[in-house]
C-alpha cells in the first residue's frame, strides 16, 4: 500500500506523493526555509547528549519520588486538615498533595518521554506515499454501466404500474409507526380514564372554592398575610392527597401559582373581570414556553422573569409576554375569599396551563 | 506583530500560554469582598435619637427621599418602610446611592452603627413599618436547616441560586450572592423586599420559617470546599467550562510544545 523512504530535508530530493509538496501553493504552504534541516545540538556534540540524557533520567526518577510522595501523603496526611492557598482558598491539605504528586508523576513520565523523542530519537524526515484516491475513469463507467444494466434488467422503468404501485406501499409504510408514537402513553389514572391527553393537559386540580396553601408549609392563606409588593408560591388545599393516590407529581407540576399582591390602581389588565382580590393575582407557576416553574418576580416592574431562556411576563398586564421566546401569556386563575377569610380558587384556570402543545394550536 | 510571529516557536511560547491561560482564569475567580458591619444593638425610638435621625436623613437622603420622606422623582417615599428597610439598606451600604443605576450594589457603610439606628428610629417614627428584628427573631441555632433548604428552594431559590450564590434579572438588575449576608440582613430583607425582591411576610412565612432559612444559608456560607474554588456551586456547567478553558488552553500549550523543532 505505502513505502516509506526518509531522506535528509532540504535535500533536492522530492517527494513522488499526488500532491507534492511543492505543487502546494495554498495558504500555510511550506517553504524552503521550513524544509531546511537544523541538526540539533544533541546530534552534533555528544556532551549535549549526555546532558538530555542526565535531564530525561531526572524526570522519569522525580516520577518515582512523586509516587513515593503520594503514598506518604495519602498515610500521613490528615483527612480533614485544611490548607490556604491564595486564589483556591481553603482547601483540603490531602486532597491538593494527593492532586499535586499524582499529577506530577503521570506530567513527569510523559513529558521526559516527548524531550527523549525530541532530542535524541533520529529526526530525519519521513514522507508517507499514498495512493490516487479518485477512482480511475475505466471505474467510473463501469459503474454507471452497472447501474444502467440494473435499471434495465429489474425493469423498474418499464413496469409503470409496479413502480407506482411500489412508491405508494413505501409512502404508507410509515403511517403505523406514527400511530404507534402517539399511543405509547397510557392513561392509568381513574380519575382522568377516557380523557384525551388534550383535555387532561387542559384541567388541574383546582375548582371553586378550593383552598390555597403555601408550598412547603401547605398552610391556607389570608389576604391580610400577603402585603402590596409581596410573593407566596402556592398550591391546591388537597395537593398531598393527589400526589398519594396517582403516585406521581403531575398535578403539583400542572397546578402549581404564584400569588402576588399589588396596589390595585397599578393592575392596568386582567384576563378576567374582577379575577383579583383587592389587588391579590394568581398566576401560573409554569413557563408558557417550556415549561419551567417560575418565580423571579420583581416586584416593582411586576416582571415575572423566566430564569431559562428569559420570558418575561407582566403581571400588571394581564401576564402577557413582553420578552422572551414565549409565545402565550401566563395563565391567570380567578380567586377569592371563602367564609372564613381564607383565599381560594373561584374556578380552574380558564386556558391549559404550561407549554403549548398540538391540539392547543 | 511580524516580530512577534518570529519568535511563536520558541520553547518558552508554550509556558507563556499556559501561564496566561492560568492568569485568566485564575484571575476571573478571585473576588475582593468585604464584610458589612452588622449593629449589634436594636434599640430603636428614643425622642433624642429621632431628633439626631432626622438631622441625618435631611443631610443624607432628603434629596431623593424628599425633605419628609414623600419621595421624588429619585427616589420612593420612605413612609411605612420601617426600621427594618433603614437599617437593611444603610448598614449594607446600599443607601446612600453612589450613582443612578439599575440597582444599588453593596458597598462600605457611609454611616455608623448609631447613625444607622437614629435614621431608622426617624423613619420609623413617621409611620408604622416592620421593625429591625431582635436577637430572639434571628437565632436560628434550634432551627430545622434541611426544612430551612426545602424553603430556601421554593421561595429564594429562583432568584439567589440553589447554593445562594446570586444571579441575572431584568434590564441589568440582579438577585446578590447571600455569601457575605448576615443573619440579620437575610431577615430584613425578606420582611422588607428591598429593591425588587418581594416581600415574604411574616403571615406566608413565619419567624420559624425564616429562621430555618437563616440556618440553611449560613449553613451554605460555611460550607467547605475540599477541592478548592468551588466556581459558585453551579455544577457541571460551570466546571464543564472551566475545562473547556483553563485546561484545553493548557492542553493546546503541551500539544504547541510537543510539535517545536528540537535545537
Amino acid at each position: 500500500m505505502s513505502d516509506l523512504t526518509t531522506r535528509e530535508s532540504g535535500s533536492a530530493e522530492e517527494p513522488k506523493g499526488i500532491l507534492a509538496r511543492h505543487e502546494y501553493e495554498g495558504p500555510g504552504a511550506l517553504t524552503p526555509a521550513d524544509m531546511e534541516h537544523h541538526g540539533r545540538r544533541s546530534d552534533v556534540d555528544p556532551k549535549a547528549a549526555r546532558r538530555v540524557e542526565r535531564q530525561i533520567t531526572a524526570m522519569f526518577l522525580l516520577s518515582m519520588v512523586m509516587v513515593v510522595l503520594f503514598v506518604v501523603a495519602y498515610v500521613s496526611i490528615d483527612v480533614s486538615a485544611d490548607v490556604y492557598i491564595p486564589v483556591l482558598g481553603l482547601v483540603g491539605a490531602q486532597n491538593v498533595a494527593l492532586g499535586v504528586t499524582f499529577g506530577a508523576a503521570i506530567l513527569f513520565i510523559g513529558a521526559g518521554a516527548i524531550q527523549w523523542a525530541k532530542k535524541l530519537m533520529p529526526d530525519v524526515e519521513v514522507v508517507q506515499e499514498r495512493h490516487r484516491l479518485s477512482s480511475t475513469p475505466d471505474q467510473d463507467a463501469a459503474a454507471a454501466d452497472q447501474y444502467q444494466r440494473g435499471k434495465e434488467e429489474s425493469g423498474f422503468a418499464a413496469y409503470r404500474i409496479l413502480r407506482r404501485t411500489l412508491i405508494g406501499a413505501l409512502a404508507l409504510f410509515p403511517i403505523p409507526l406514527v400511530v404507534l408514537v402517539r399511543d405509547m402513553w397510557t392513561n392509568t389514572d381513574p380519575a382522568t380514564q377516557g380523557m384525551s391527553p388534550a383535555e387532561i393537559l387542559s384541567e388541574t386540580a383546582w375548582t371553586d372554592g378550593l383552598r390555597i396553601v403555601t408550598d412547603g408549609t401547605y398552610q391556607p392563606i389570608r389576604p391580610e398575610d400577603l402585603p402590596v409588593g409581596g410573593l407566596v408560591s402556592a398550591l391546591p388545599e388537597n395537593i398531598m392527597e393527589i400526589q398519594k393516590e396517582n403516585h406521581n407529581l403531575n398535578e403539583r407540576g400542572k397546578s402549581a401559582i404564584i400569588l402576588v399582591r399589588m396596589d390595585p390602581g397599578e393592575i392596568r389588565a386582567q384576563q378576567g373581570d374582577g379575577w383579583d382580590y383587592e389587588g391579590i393575582l394568581a398566576f401560573s407557576k409554569i413557563c408558557t414556553h417550556v415549561g419551567c416553574p417560575i418565580a423571579l418576580y420583581e416586584h416593582r416592574t411586576h416582571h415575572l422573569l423566566c430564569p431559562c431562556h428569559q420570558s418575561t411576563f407582566d403581571l400588571a398586564d394581564a401576564g402577557n409576554v413582553i420578552f422572551g421566546p414565549a409565545a402565550r401569556r401566563m395563565p391567570q386563575l380567578p380567586i377569592r375569599v371563602d367564609e372564613e377569610g381564607f383565599l381560594v380558587a373561584s374556578s380552574d384556570f380558564q386556558e391549559p396551563v404550561g407549554p403549548s402543545f398540538w391540539e392547543r394550536g | 506583530m511580524k516580530a512577534l510571529a518570529a519568535h511563536r516557536r520558541h520553547p518558552l511560547v508554550a509556558l507563556a500560554l499556559l501561564l496566561m491561560a492560568l492568569g485568566v482564569i485564575g484571575g476571573g475567580y478571585a473576588i475582593v469582598t468585604t464584610q458589612p458591619s452588622s449593629a449589634d444593638t436594636v434599640m430603636v425610638g428614643d425622642q433624642t435619637q429621632i431628633e439626631e435621625g432626622r438631622r441625618l436623613y435631611l443631610e443624607g437622603c432628603s434629596s431623593c427621599h424628599g425633605l419628609n420622606a414623600e419621595g421624588t422623582s429619585a427616589g420612593p417615599t420612605l413612609i411605612g418602610v420601617g426600621a427594618a428597610a433603614v437599617h437593611f439598606q444603610v448598614a449594607t451600604g446600599r443607601m446612600p446611592l453612589a450613582a443612578p443605576g439599575a440597582q444599588a450594589p453593596v458597598k462600605k457603610p457611609e454611616y455608623t452603627a448609631e447613625e444607622t439606628l437614629a435614621m431608622a428610629a426617624y423613619i420609623a417614627s413617621l409611620a408604622p413599618g416592620p421593625a429591625i428584628p431582635t436577637e430572639e427573631q434571628i437565632d436560628y441555632t434550634d432551627a430545622d436547616i434541611a426544612e430551612g433548604g426545602i424553603l430556601f428552594r421554593i421561595n429564594c431559590a429562583q432568584c439567589h441560586q440553589a447554593a445562594g450564590q446570586g444571579g441575572a434579572l431584568t434590564q441589568g438588575k440582579y438577585a446578590p450572592s447571600l455569601m457575605e449576608a448576615t443573619p440579620r440582613e437575610i431577615y430584613e430583607a425578606m420582611l422588607t423586599g428591598p429593591q425588587n425582591m418581594p416581600i415574604f411576610s411574616d403571615g406566608t412565612l413565619p419567624t420559624e420559617d425564616k429562621q430555618a432559612i437563616i440556618a440553611y444559608i449560613v449553613d451554605l456560607q460555611q460550607a467547605p470546599s475540599p477541592g478548592g474554588m468551588s466556581l459558585g456551586r453551579l455544577g457541571p456547567v460551570v466546571e464543564g467550562l472551566f475545562l473547556w478553558t483553563a485546561v484545553l488552553a493548557a492542553f493546546l500549550a503541551a500539544a504547541v510544545w510537543i510539535g517545536i523543532r528540537a535545537r
